[in-house]
């Protein structure tokens, strides 16, 4: 049976009863938004039941919306290599308390993905295995992605090899 | 070159074993091909039998900084890059030249974003600035043509008095 | 050779490298070793930095770092208009420009709910099998190089710069294309362009396999790689492998063939697969796949229509420059969207297409401005590259180099 809007909503209800999950499409894209607390069962859920078989997790990033109420959104985009279906979760996180649940346990890949999305938003996942930047120092202060850091960068904050000669 | 320190003043020797010198090393010029991004594979392609830098001499691309004069730094450099470019430039031995190729690494090119380096001429000496975005490798050819031309107006004699470049022997702990 | 010390590897991660035993970063050195390699050796392809936990020659662990080549290219794309981000695809995986373009093209015609013309598809998908040759014949020769055959490097190279001429005849540039346009491509395919491209799919495959013979009976090549770096289907899966290193461990899987985009659901190809997952699966993985891409070229050029190259669409759509200077109509659909962008409908897409090392997908995310809100890059060199540290595990030192050569990373693309 192939996957479908209609079956995955069907199943994730079933499996997951009493949580809200909202549907969207967008260019014949489906996204689920959840409460960020059932993300890490969730996506367990979705990789090891057999109909569905999210085995290949693509991508995790997180946007940034400044100035809303949930400043961050992550974002996972999992692929079915089995029914060859994509399918995109998204999960709010506060400023205030700017942390989610890692998936690296479900999915290896997710660490360097996780780690990358800590680096640019500073959001952290907990329980992760070895959570640190992924591209700038580790002496860097700032979440560069961050819509309130300068593209630019922050003058003094890179610090160049002192001139010798 | 110990020979010209003991001769001073411009004596027939001296001048004859500089014009030797300034041949020898300007028609042996062994770069330290600093590949990090996209002009490293123009680089590459100017070694290849289509533009053959052999033609030039230059077509010992050594991968130890020690055994080179001519550093060509290709490709963007970062604030984090920045440290390694500049500690392998101090482990060459004088004299030395330093091409930057393409825009990024002159100018910071198009990449007008906060982990880039500005332009590698903020720690670095460089002597020719080669444009492009990456340069052609008739561009980087003849780079190292002007490169051979300023080697061959330096005397040997300028580096004489030159103290050697401090190596950083880092101990343990 | 200097001693590395502590002030040379940061705390952190050593203490990564350093997880699963129970040495302390103080007595590192008197049981086992420490090496660093790179960021600047030649056989890291670019400036990737590897870690390295040696028990004599024996690797016990390996931490990768990145970072050395991140040029913010996500933050960069925030602060600028799509068409302005043409330019920078090209130099994300820079051995292949071409497909990038087209990537970024597709993601954001699908964003803003347009398609190109089909000649564009068709010249699209010429120049992206062209690009997935190029990189794979950097790939070959690199992959030859490290373990020690130069002669290799420099057929493929020779091969590359053939295909370096097509494009300079297409575009004018010979590396850095900047070739397609949203909604289309710059120019129509000129007639010397694809007489060039029969030309040189005629004369490519016994010339690759000229370069097959040299190598692939070579008993050094074969026993360098050869069960090094195996890596099983399920395991390949799990750390998000794709491209040949994904169908070097056997899994039919090609986005080609799995979501199609431009007309590959019309095109006769075959998914090319090897079951040993190991360095020497990956390399016959690449020499295959360009065998496919020459077959997918001669049906395109044969299938292609004449017709438009470029969508005629004024309020997504840059019209064809000759028209902005006689017309006063598109100068001002010209200066609308040059100062103001395309304005895709508030939405998010996330489109991936096959490039030559994986999955290459942008995410972007729209409210309805001229600059996307959020634009991130899926790149394939990224992911393929933590895959690393489980390959070189229990392998020699020497290993190394195949392990990473076999799996093509390209640093541009990984740091972006």
């Amino acid at each position: 049976m192939p996957l479908s809007k209609e079956l995955i909503e069907q199943k994730l209800n079933e499996k997951f009863s009493g949580e809200s999950f909202v549907f969207t499409e967008h260019r014949n894209e489906l996204t689920v938004s959840l409460d960020k607390k059932n993300i890490a069962a969730l996506c367990k859920y979705l990789k090891e039941e057999d109909q569905l078989a999210f085995k290949l997790c693509e991508d995790i990033t997180a946007i940034d919306w400044a100035k809303r109420k949930n400043r961050f959104t992550v974002v996972y985009h999992i692929f079915s290599i089995k029914q060859n279906f994509r399918l995109t979760l998204k999960a709010d996180v506060d400023e205030s308390d700017c942390n989610i649940d890692s998936v690296s346990s479900v999915w290896k890949t997710a660490n360097w993905h996780e780690r990358e999305t800590f680096d640019m938003y500073g959001i952290h996942f907990n329980n992760h295995p070895d959570l640190r930047r992924m591209y700038m120092p580790e002496e860097f202060e700032y979440h560069p992605l961050r819509k309130d850091f300068p593209l630019m960068g922050i003058p003094g904050s890179l610090s160049l090899p002192k001139n010798k000669n | 070159m110990g020979l010209e320190a003991r001769l001073n003043g411009d004596s027939f020797f001296t001048t004859t074993v500089d014009a030797l010198t300034e041949w020898a090393r300007k028609n042996s010029v062994w770069p330290m091909p600093m590949g990090i991004s996209c002009c490293a594979i123009e680089m590459m392609a100017s070694g290849d039998p289509k533009y053959d830098i052999a033609r030039f001499g230059s077509e010992v691309m050594r991968f130890t900084p020690r055994q080179c004069d001519l550093m060509i730094v290709a490709g963007t450099v970062t604030y984090k890059m920045s440290h390694v470019v500049r500690k392998i430039y101090d482990q060459m031995p004088d004299p030395k030249w330093v091409i930057a190729m393409g825009a990024c690494t002159s100018s910071g090119g198009m990449y007008r974003s906060y982990p880039v380096v500005q332009g590698i001429d903020q720690f670095l000496p460089v002597d020719i600035y080669v444009a492009g975005c990456p340069p052609r490798p008739d561009n980087l050819l003849n780079a190292l043509m002007q490169i051979q031309d300023k080697i061959g107006r330096t005397k040997a004699r300028d580096f004489q008095d030159k103290p050697l470049p401090e190596l950083t022997v880092i101990q343990n702990n | 050779m200097e001693k590395l010390t502590k002030d040379d590897v940061h705390p952190k991660i050593l203490e990564a490298l350093l997880a699963d035993t129970n040495i302390s970063v103080e007595d590192a050195l008197e049981n086992e070793m420490i090496l660093n390699m790179g960021p600047q050796h030649p056989a890291t392809h670019g400036v990737l930095r590897l870690l390295l936990r040696l028990d004599g020659e024996t690797l016990m662990g390996c931490v990768p770092e990145l970072g050395y080549l991140h040029r913010g290219y996500e933050k960069l794309a925030e602060n600028m208009s799509y068409y302005e981000f043409i330019p920078h695809t090209d130099r994300l995986d820079y051995l292949s420009p071409m497909s990038n373009n087209v990537a970024w093209a597709l993601a954001v015609e699908k964003l803003a709910g347009i398609e190109a013309p089909p000649r564009a598809q068709y010249i699209r998908m010429i120049i992206s099998e062209l690009a997935r040759i190029a990189s794979h014949l950097v790939a070959i020769g690199s992959l030859a190089m490290d373990v020690g055959a130069l002669t290799v490097f420099l057929w493929t190279l020779r091969e590359r710069e053939k295909i370096l001429d097509v494009w300079d005849i297409l575009c004018g540039a010979r590396f850095t294309n900047s070739y397609t346009r949203i909604g289309g491509v710059a120019n129509d395919a000129q007639p010397e362009a694809l007489a060039k491209v029969k030309w040189f799919i005629d004369q490519y495959l016994p010339n690759l396999d000229e370069c097959e013979r040299l190598i692939n009976t070579n008993r050094i090549f074969v026993e360098r790689l050869d069960g090094i770096g195996v890596i099983s289907a399920d395991e390949a899966i799990d750390i998000g492998l794709t491209g040949p290193s994904l169908r070097g461990s056997g899994v039919e899987f090609d986005l080609r063939r799995a979501q199609p985009y431009l007309f590959y659901n019309e095109m006769d190809f075959k998914v090319v697969t090897y079951p040993d997952g190991d360095s020497l699966a990956r390399y016959f993985v690449r020499a295959d796949e360009t065998r496919e891409s020459i077959k997918i070229i001669r049906q395109a050029l044969e299938k292609m229509p004449q017709g438009d190259t470029l969508l005629n669409q004024p309020k997504k759509v840059l019209p064809k420059k000759a028209e902005i200077y006689s017309k006063m109509e598109e100068l001002i659909h010209d200066f609308m969207i040059v100062n103001f962008g395309i304005n895709p409908e508030p939405g998010e897409i996330y489109h991936a297409v096959e490039s030559s090392k994986g999955e290459l997908g942008f995410y972007l995310v729209s409210k309805g401005d001229g600059k996307p809100w959020k634009c991130k890059i899926r790149s394939p060199s990224f992911v393929n590259l933590q895959a690393v540290p489980q390959l070189v595990k229990g392998h020699m030192i020497s290993d190394v180099v195949a392990i990473v050569g076999s799996l093509d990373p390209v640093m541009g693309e990984a740091d972006k």
